[in-house]
């Protein structure tokens, strides 16, 4: 069964003047995946996805999103992916309402499915009691789900999740993949990076990245068997203390 | 001391990495002084006029040709009748027009009287003012030229001397406001963002439970603006010495004292403004509005403090820029000695004192 | 479109939620038009003049009165010795100093002439110039009383005599207010337009927003599309406000037509806000843009002709002065306001400002293209 292949990247470097961030790394994504991102601060993984989003140029290489071409069909490719980052999604000063309103007029929704998305997303996260507040009223941990509910309010092909659950308790980092169980079953792809390896084990293939080359792509039980260890954790580590790279 | 030293350092870094912020903030006072010192002057000269001359005789022309070669005027065109004039001026063309009416020669000849007419752009009232100034006179003096008597009886002569400033130098009147305005600009503006920023990100809590009292962290991010506008202050002082030949007449001991009190009372401004806020922006626009705009107005550089109404002159009493205004131009121009500044001098130590009370007040209401 | 319709959304709703700029648009423009024209006011007057009488004679009497009659100075000191006139001019109560020297009616009676010292403060040398002027002017007047008194003159004024008259149109009370409000108008709009732009655009740098919205499908074009329009209605509302403190504050009834200077200031908007836009391209922090843009704008504010007049500038400063817009804003809002200007009487300066205002984008958008 040939499963669609949502992001491809052959030999895909990013480099800084002399210092290559990221050196031809190759890899494939499968529709429908959550494929984990992983790397040491520094190892470059920020970076690639960054290319990945349309954020950064690549220096060589090639690469695919949602079946376009990076380089020549980028417009394209953003109308097909949502995207997430630690520092910020939604805007503050805007309601939760506002935002959804915003997000989906972007992208092209209709009126009504706007309406419609937003009942939805309110009811769905518990936010009812919320909807007319201002986005910086939330606590994190609602504000970081309510931002990748409307990272996906257009259904894209891929969402790219840049260290989505920074600084959040337990509990509610359960919740938010969740969520990113939810989408994955409905479709979408989930592109996601993160430092908390036991998000790594939530994952169904993960990468990791040490001086800007993937040292590592399988899926998390096949890597502890590779590498002998018995948490991610271990592997990450095993790899980690290759890097030649430091923070 | 070791540990307020080292937020010190890091405050430079800070600084010093902003390579645009830090030329900017150096570039400015040159450029004020350079712009000041060879743009803005008050002084009419090579005003273009008009001229309407329906005489067109040998006594008319001598009057334009007198008009023309003075430095004041450049009569460029020549009308042809009234209704030229409203258009012209409506174009801004020319700023007067002189109107000689016919028979000029003729009556100046047999009956010893003629009449011209000045028309001024009153847009401007100080420049037609000056302008129909000069231009009286200068037809007074043609009018002189016409008198057969050289020495009139009874005759009253002025022996005039100018004080301080011989070559009447409008350098003179700005560089002490200069000097004030940059010192605002630096010590009590990019101190207060500098501090707010701080707060804004959110890091001031890191470095409120540092070691070192937060008084001190905040009198370590004002040294550096501190260290940056002596050094404005030595750039204006240069600048204006060699550039502008406004010489230094007092001690400039005196004058590096007073100036260092003005920074510090513009320090304090500063930390008053950060104190109310938390935002940049808010901190910038209430500097702008609280600092800049009273500097510029109220210190009596730009505009003589005694031709306002009553109600701004006792406003711009509580703005410490006029006096140290006043105390610059007494030492740098007269040349005068603290005897004659004491005052002042004891107004910008309260206000000091006054600002700083009140900051350090709300800074630990804020913070408990 | 729709998306430019979401964004001009998203962008005025943050804009009224943002207490601080509604304040600045507020308060700003009444503030600054309140007390500038009130502060600014370059007329020579309430001469503070110390008069040292070593005479008191009739003649001196007669002169001082006219002189305090005059309505120019005012009379701070009156003394015997000239060591206490010159000690207030040190102190600066007094700017001017005049010395009667001892016998000095006698003087002009008996030997034709006498003489008198005037010694100026010319630390403001404008103030010092046409001080002395004035005191010369009355003093010359004063000289020829005394000469009718002793000389009769036959029906022909042996002396030629030019008269001059002076009118000033446009001004009809001279007053220096009319002159400096429309001035202030125009570099509050000035001021407003290109800050609020760019510390608005670096702000949501700071933040990240911008990245946020590079992922999405809004194209550049969008995004500036987004900045302008607001910022572009909100600097017309100031102008707008502005306009009605001129007209019922301060009573200043404009001559031309006001829909001329809106004509001109909508493209006016478009080149500062350009200019705004530009600025944040260059600034990484909102310390830096703020900087930036003061100093450019205190750059063009005072060689704009605000303060002081363009045709006093050197030549060479003059010439610059055709790449500064905000000279040609001033122009426009004086002529149209004090002497009725048209529209063909500007359409040099609108020339200019279309193309200080497609000059000025482009370079914002090109250089928005290029850092990704």
């Amino acid at each position: 069964m040939l499963k669609e292949k949502v992001i491809i990247a052959e030999r895909l470097t990013k480099s800084f003047g002399d210092f290559i961030a990221v050196d031809h790394i190759s890899f494939e994504v499968e529709k429908g995946e959550i494929f984990g991102f992983l790397g040491a601060n520094g190892a470059g993984k920020t970076t690639a996805m960054r290319m990945l989003c349309g954020l950064s140029t690549p220096s060589s290489g090639k690469a695919f999103v949602a079946g376009f071409d990076l380089f020549q069909e980028a417009e394209k490719i953003k109308k097909n992916i949502g995207y997430m980052s630690q520092k910020f999604s939604l805007y503050e000063d805007l309601t939760i309402r506002e935002n959804i309103q915003f997000y989906g007029g972007i992208y092209g929704l209709s009126k009504k499915q706007i309406q419609d998305k937003a009942s939805y997303l309110v009811e769905h996260l518990h936010l009812q009691h919320f909807q007319n507040n201002l986005v910086k009223s939330l606590p994190l941990g609602w504000k970081q789900k309510l931002a990748f509910s409307v990272a996906i309010v257009h259904d894209p092909a891929i969402v790219f999740l840049d260290e989505p659950t920074g600084g959040v308790d337990p509990v509610t980092r359960r919740e938010f993949w969740e969520l990113i169980y939810d989408a994955s079953e409905r479709g979408i792809t989930i592109f996601v990076t993160t430092h908390y390896m036991d998000e790594a084990e939530y994952c169904n293939r993960v990468s990791i990245m040490v001086d800007g080359r993937i040292e590592a792509l399988d899926t998390p039980k096949e890597l502890k068997k590779t590498y002998d260890s018995a948490s991610m954790d271990e592997v990450f580590l095993k790899l980690a203390r290759k890097a030649v790279r430091g923070e | 001391m070791k540990q307020f030293l080292a937020f010190v350092k890091k405050e430079f870094f800070h600084i010093w990495r902003d390579k645009r912020t830090l030329f900017i903030l150096l570039g400015m006072p040159i450029t004020q002084i350079i712009i000041f010192g060879f743009a803005l002057t008050n002084e009419v000269k090579n005003t273009k006029m008009a001229i309407l001359d329906f005489s067109k005789d040998a006594s008319s022309s001598q009057l334009i040709q007198k008009m023309s070669i003075s430095k004041y005027f450049d009569p460029t065109t020549v009308l042809l009748n009234y209704q030229e004039v409203e258009p012209l001026f409506k174009k801004g063309k020319v700023k007067m027009v002189l109107v000689i009416p016919q028979h000029f020669a003729n009556d100046l000849q047999h009956g010893n009287q003629a009449h011209v007419q000045l028309i001024c752009d009153g847009s401007d009232p100080n420049v037609a003012n000056t302008l129909s100034t000069y231009a009286t006179a200068i037809i007074k003096d043609f009018q002189n030229t016409l008198v057969k008597e050289q020495k009139l009886p009874y005759r009253i002569e002025t022996d005039i001397r100018m004080m301080y400033n011989p070559e009447l130098k409008g350098a003179y009147s700005f560089v002490p406001g200069v000097m004030a305005l940059i010192l605002m600009l630096t010590s009590a503006m990019m101190t207060s963002i500098a501090i707010v920023k701080e707060k804004e990100m959110g890091t001031m809590e890191i470095i409120l439970v540092s070691p070192l009292k937060p008084f001190g962290v905040v009198i370590a991010k004002a040294v550096p603006y501190m260290l940056l506008s002596m050094v404005n202050v030595a750039t204006i002082l240069l600048l204006s010495v060699f550039v502008l030949d406004v010489p230094i007449r007092g001690s400039l001991l005196l004058l590096l004292s007073e100036g260092l009190l003005f920074t510090i009372t513009s320090l304090a401004l500063g930390l008053l403004i950060s104190s109310i806020t938390d935002s940049q922006q808010v901190a910038m626009l209430i500097s702008l509005l609280g600092l800049f705009l009273p500097t510029t107005v109220f210190s009596g550089y730009m505009f003589p403090i005694e031709n306002m109404p009553l109600p701004l002159q006792i406003i711009s009493n509580i703005v410490p820029a006029k006096w140290f205004y006043f105390i610059v131009k007494t030492i740098m121009i007269k040349g005068l000695g603290f005897s004659y500044i004491w005052k002042e001098t004891l107004i910008l130590v309260g206000m000091t004192v006054v600002l700083f009370g009140i900051s350090i007040k709300k800074f630990k209401t804020r913070l408990s | 479109m729709s998306v430019l319709k979401y964004l001009l959304q998203k962008e005025f709703r943050q804009i009224f939620r943002d207490p601080s700029i509604l304040r600045i648009i507020f308060v700003m423009p009444a503030l600054q038009l309140i007390v500038i024209p009130m502060a600014a006011d370059y007329e020579v007057r309430n001469i503070n003049l110390a008069i040292a009488d070593h005479d008191h004679s009739v003649y001196t009497q007669q002169m001082v009165q006219k002189i305090k009659s005059s309505g120019y100075f005012k009379l701070v000191n009156y003394s015997s010795t000239f060591q206490e006139a010159v000690t207030s001019i040190e102190s600066d109560k007094a700017d001017i100093v005049l010395e009667i020297p001892a016998k000095f009616e006698q003087n002009i009676v008996r030997e034709d002439h006498a003489s008198i010292f005037i010694a100026v403060n010319a630390v403001n040398g404008m103030k010092a110039n046409l001080g002395a002027a004035y005191l010369q002017n009355i003093i010359q007047n004063f000289n020829n009383q005394i000469r009718t008194k002793w000389i009769q003159f036959p029906p022909i004024p042996p002396q030629t005599n030019i008269n001059v008259s002076v009118s000033n149109w446009f001004n009809p009370m001279m007053s220096y207010k009319y002159f400096m409000v429309p001035a202030v108008l125009a570099t509050l709009l000035t001021l407003l337009g290109t800050f609020l732009t760019a510390l608005n655009i670096v702000r949501e740098k700071e933040i990240g927003t911008i990245e946020q919205i590079n992922v999405t499908p809004i194209k550049k074009y969008h995004f500036i599309l987004g900045k302008l329009i607001p910022f572009w209605v909100l600097g017309l509302v100031v102008l707008t406000i502005g306009f009605l403190i001129m007209r019922f504050g301060y009573q200043i009834h404009p001559v031309g037509n006001m829909l001329i200077v809106y004509l001109f200031a909508s493209i006016y908007l478009l080149s500062i806000l350009g200019l705004g836009l530009l600025i944040s391209t260059y600034a990484d922090t909102l310390q830096q843009a703020m900087l930036i843009s003061f100093f450019l704008l205190m750059i063009f504010i005072m060689l704009g002709g605000l303060f002081t007049p363009i045709d006093s500038m050197p030549s060479w400063v003059q010439k610059l002065t055709w790449l500064n817009p905000v000279s040609y804003f001033i122009d426009v809002v004086r002529m149209v306001v004090l002497k009725g200007s048209g529209l063909a009487d500007i359409k040099n300066h609108i020339y200019v400002i279309i193309g200080f205002a497609i000059f000025l984008n482009s370079w914002a958008v090109w250089n928005y293209k290029k850092t990704n």
